[in-house]
């Protein structure tokens, strides 16, 4: 879509997990490249290699084969400081994301302590501006987690993340644990963010109606192998994979104009673009 | 967006501590016990009534004698106040059990914390080192160095220490091992953080409940350990007053003058009792806390 | 499907309240809510959590009035008794009279046992006299019927051993092997994946028709909902707000928080993401009852 370089490539990637004398596949062989600037989705089900892609890439676990390059350099399981700085991650749940023995300000001003952001005296500057940017005020600070909701303590892991001035967001099931009402909240927050700051979100999750809602590229995956990968619309126009068919024929829905598409889609016929 | 709320949650949550604590009549008792005794042996000076009979001399013209209102819990074979000595004795075991857990604790919570995130090697050898001195009795142990080394109160004290930081050890291992696979864990590591500040200021703070339990609970079995050992004449030597020797020396003149052995007996008994009820007690008010 | 309404309800809440702490600061839980579902008829409370919708489930089970500090008051009338109170009563009708599925199949199930005797305590809670072969066959059978490909080794297998679609599968087939009069599904299939969710619906949907066994599904989806229930409750913050067919409320929603939990799920069919609030005092207004969905005004008990 647009002319840039990829800001993430992975290149015939490939993590196996042995144990007892038995190995798995959990990636094989996938290549892939996300555009700066762009929120690209992976979507698979349980045991389709999503959570190893993200580990991957976050450097928690080293691949078997393949590569990693970020901004046009390899990235192995070791990596410098500024590697780390430029990925970051927004777990799945907000619950045990953030220590409940700490402040949300000492969570959010870890980042900056450790990759000596700013000067020391501004960073609870920093912090408080942190908290607003993401919808909090900024005497969350002082709170303890607990007793902050599902939805407040998402907003804090994401103000940690963004802290660390990162270039790309793994967003693992973010708004998964949230309710429907809250799950918009952050959404649109997480689009917001993207547009004002350029990130790249690398968006994990099973959810492919928040994918139509938040992404502009999406890759199916299906037990470790890439099935699909395309521009968000023509996924759900004209999606190639059978598996991928069976994925959207499966979501509940709640109007007339998404089963219409779904009943489309099972069977078998391309939706005109645009179709509402 | 923001919830009506209490902005300074901690104190809420400190009181829903102390509200789950003091429900229990049994932990107040504790605790009442406990201070009880604390505030004795402090001031102990103040509140004995012959503070100079904690050395080798006392009073020649009682010797022997039975409770009454001048010697509240009696003398003993040279005339020395029983209440005075106890309360000495409260003081050394107080002092003694803090030296220990002031050392045994974090040793065992560090090589605790170590091995229950590094897991790997790491984890193994320490946890097999931890085992081996798990795998003997305490006390006897406890008696194989003392066996080694001249009985005195330090000695005492490092034999103690030997045989009770591998319960730390345990304890925070598996403490760390949970903790470890909580998402603030992984959230500090994909931040950058150093091991150092995830084991310390990361994973540490939520392992105080359980330490500050475990320490409660074990001022009142090392006091029981060293009384023990001094009871076996491995430990404090006279004329220091140490409870586990009054029980010994006293044994020797039962039944006659029972006060010499039922006392000080008691007061062990007292202050480990005492211990254990403030120990349970916190344990159950971390648990509401959480 | 539309339900006889001249029927007798299976299941009648009336003004159930329920408060949990000590008597002095009860922190109010359900604020008096009504219900009824008839026979064969599949009704859903949907909320968010917080929302009451599962202690709902629990009251109407038996399983939370014998714990401390739960206070319960108003009535929920089932197969002739006032399960409200809680005992022995509504205790018996466990398991054969009123079933229930949960969230996670896998751990409901037992993991010391055998799916085997699990399902042979399961029939026995039916019918006491039952040899433990009789209940073998019927055990089979009920597998079958959930398509499980091959039932004998499925019940010499232990739950963890199973998939947990196949834990699921299983599950439905023990809560329906003694033909109970209703079904409280709570968040059915939730932990699963979504296709396998979407066979647990199916499942379910086909057996209680054949069976023609009531279900309340307890659910936050939505979706799941309007594939699912006849008629649907709407739950907010220990209050029904909105009560229709599921084609008056999915087509016609009037209550605010309907509106806006209908407006915020994003859709595979496109639209942006539009700009609610979390919270809302309009998400508070009074209960809006659809044409032809009032509760029932006999007597029961």
């Amino acid at each position: 879509m647009t002319g840039n370089a990829p800001i993430l490539e992975l290149d015939r990637l490939g993590k196996v997990f042995s144990a007892d004398g038995h190995s798995v596949a959990a990636l094989d062989d996938v290549s892939l490249a996300f555009t700066r600037g762009e929120c690209h989705a992976i979507v698979g089900e349980s045991g389709s290699g999503k959570t190893t892609l993200a580990n991957l890439v976050l450097g928690l676990i080293g691949a078997t084969s393949g590569e990693i390059r970020f901004d046009g350099a390899t990235l192995g399981r070791s990596r410098t400081r500024e590697q780390k700085r430029a990925i970051q991650l927004v777990q799945q749940n907000p619950l045990s994301a953030l220590n409940p023995r700490r402040s949300v300000g000492a969570s959010i001003r870890l980042p900056l302590d450790v990759h000596d952001l700013g000067r020391r005296s501004e960073r609870d500057a920093r912090v408080a501006s942190l908290l607003q940017e993401v919808g909090l005020e900024p005497e969350h600070a002082r709170r303890s987690p607990r007793g902050l909701s599902g939805g407040q303590r998402q907003r804090i892991a994401i103000a940690r993340a963004l802290a660390c001035e990162p270039e790309l967001l793994v967003l693992d099931e973010p708004t998964s644990a949230l309710d429907v009402l809250v799950q918009a909240r952050v959404l649109q927050l997480l689009q917001r963010l993207r547009q004002e700051r350029g990130l790249t979100y690398l968006f994990i999750t099973h959810d492919l109606a928040v994918v139509r809602a938040i992404a502009d590229r999406v890759s199916v995956f299906q037990k470790g192998r890439l099935v699909e990968t395309g521009p968000v619309e023509t996924l759900f126009s004209d999606p190639k994979s059978a598996y991928t068919r069976e994925l959207i024929g499966a979501i509940p829905v709640v109007t007339e104009a998404e089963a219409a598409l779904r009943a489309a889609i099972r069977a078998g016929a391309p939706v005109p673009a645009g179709a509402e | 967006m923001s919830e009506p709320g209490s902005p300074v949650l901690a104190s809420r949550t400190r009181s829903k501590a102390w509200t789950a604590y003091s429900a229990d009549p049994l932990s107040v008792i504790g605790l009442v016990i406990v201070v009880a005794i604390v505030g004795l042996a402090i001031f102990a000076p103040f509140v004995t009534p012959y503070p100079d009979h904690v050395g080798p001399t006392g009073d020649f013209a009682a010797m022997n004698a039975a409770p009454s209102a001048d010697f509240w819990f009696g003398t003993d074979v040279i005339g020395r106040d029983l209440f005075t000595r106890i309360i000495y004795g409260y003081r050394l075991s107080l002092i003694m059990a803090i030296v220990v857990l002031a050392i045994a604790t974090p040793i065992g919570v560090i090589v605790g914390l170590v091995a229950g995130y590094k897991g790997g090697w790491t984890d193994y050898i320490l946890m097999r080192i931890t085992d081996v001195f798990l795998a003997v009795p305490p006390l006897v142990l406890a008696m194989a160095i003392m066996g080694f080394l001249e009985p005195t109160l330090l000695n005492g004290m490092l034999a103690i220490t030997a045989m009770w930081w591998p319960w730390y050890a345990r304890l925070i291992y598996n403490v760390t091992r949970a903790e470890a696979q909580e998402g603030y864990v992984l959230a500090a590591e994909t931040v950058g953080a150093s091991t150092a500040h995830i084991l310390f200021r990361e994973i540490l703070p939520n392992c105080w409940p359980s330490i500050l339990t475990k320490m409660t609970l074990d001022i009142g079995f090392v006091i029981l350990m060293a009384s023990s050992l001094s009871f076996l004449g491995l430990g404090v030597q006279p004329p220091t007053p140490d409870l586990g020797s009054m029980v010994a020396d006293g044994a020797k003149y039962m039944p006659d003058a029972w006060w010499l052995t039922v006392f000080p007996a008691i007061a062990i008994l007292l202050v480990v009792l005492g211990f254990n009820l403030v120990g349970d007690g916190l344990r159950e008010a971390f648990e509401a806390e959480s | 499907m539309a339900s006889n309404t001249l029927q007798k309800p299976v299941l009648a809440i009336r003004g159930l309240r329920l408060a949990f702490g000590d008597r002095r600061h009860p922190t109010p839980v359900l604020h008096g809510i009504s219900m009824h579902i008839r026979p064969g008829e599949k009704v859903a409370l949907v909320g968010e959590s917080g929302s009451g919708k599962s202690v709902t489930a629990r009251l109407a089970m038996g399983l939370l009035q014998d714990q401390k500090r739960v206070h319960v008051s108003g009535s929920i009338f089932f197969d002739g008794i006032d399960a409200a109170k809680g005992g022995p009563e509504i205790a018996r009708r466990r398991g054969n009279r009123v079933a229930m599925i949960f969230q996670d199949p896998t751990s409901a199930l037992n993991p010391t046992f055998k799916i085997r005797g699990q399902f042979r305590d399961v029939l026995r809670s039916g019918d006491r006299s039952i040899s433990n072969d009789e209940a073998d066959l019927r055990a089979e059978a009920a597998l079958a019927e959930v398509s499980i490909p091959d039932p004998k080794r499925a019940l010499d297998s232990y739950a963890f051993q199973l998939s947990g679609g196949m834990n699921q599968r299983v599950m439905i087939a023990m809560a329906l092997a003694n033909r109970p009069q209703l079904l409280i599904a709570d968040e059915p299939g939730t932990a699963l994946d979504v296709t396998v969710q979407a066979q647990t619906l199916n499942l379910m949907h086909e057996l209680t028709e054949k069976t023609g066994t009531s279900v309340l599904l307890i659910s936050h989806n939505l979706g799941v909902v309007r594939e699912f229930a006849d008629r649907v409750y709407v739950i907010y913050r220990g209050r029904i707000v909105e009560h229709g067919t599921t084609a008056q409320l999915f087509n016609d929603p009037r209550h605010p928080y309907t509106r806006a939990l209908l407006a915020a799920i994003p859709k595979i069919s496109g639209g942006g993401l539009p700009d609610l609030p979390e919270r809302s005092p309009e998400f508070e207004s009074p209960l809006i009852v659809h044409e032809g969905c009032g509760e029932p005004t006999e007597a029961f008990a």
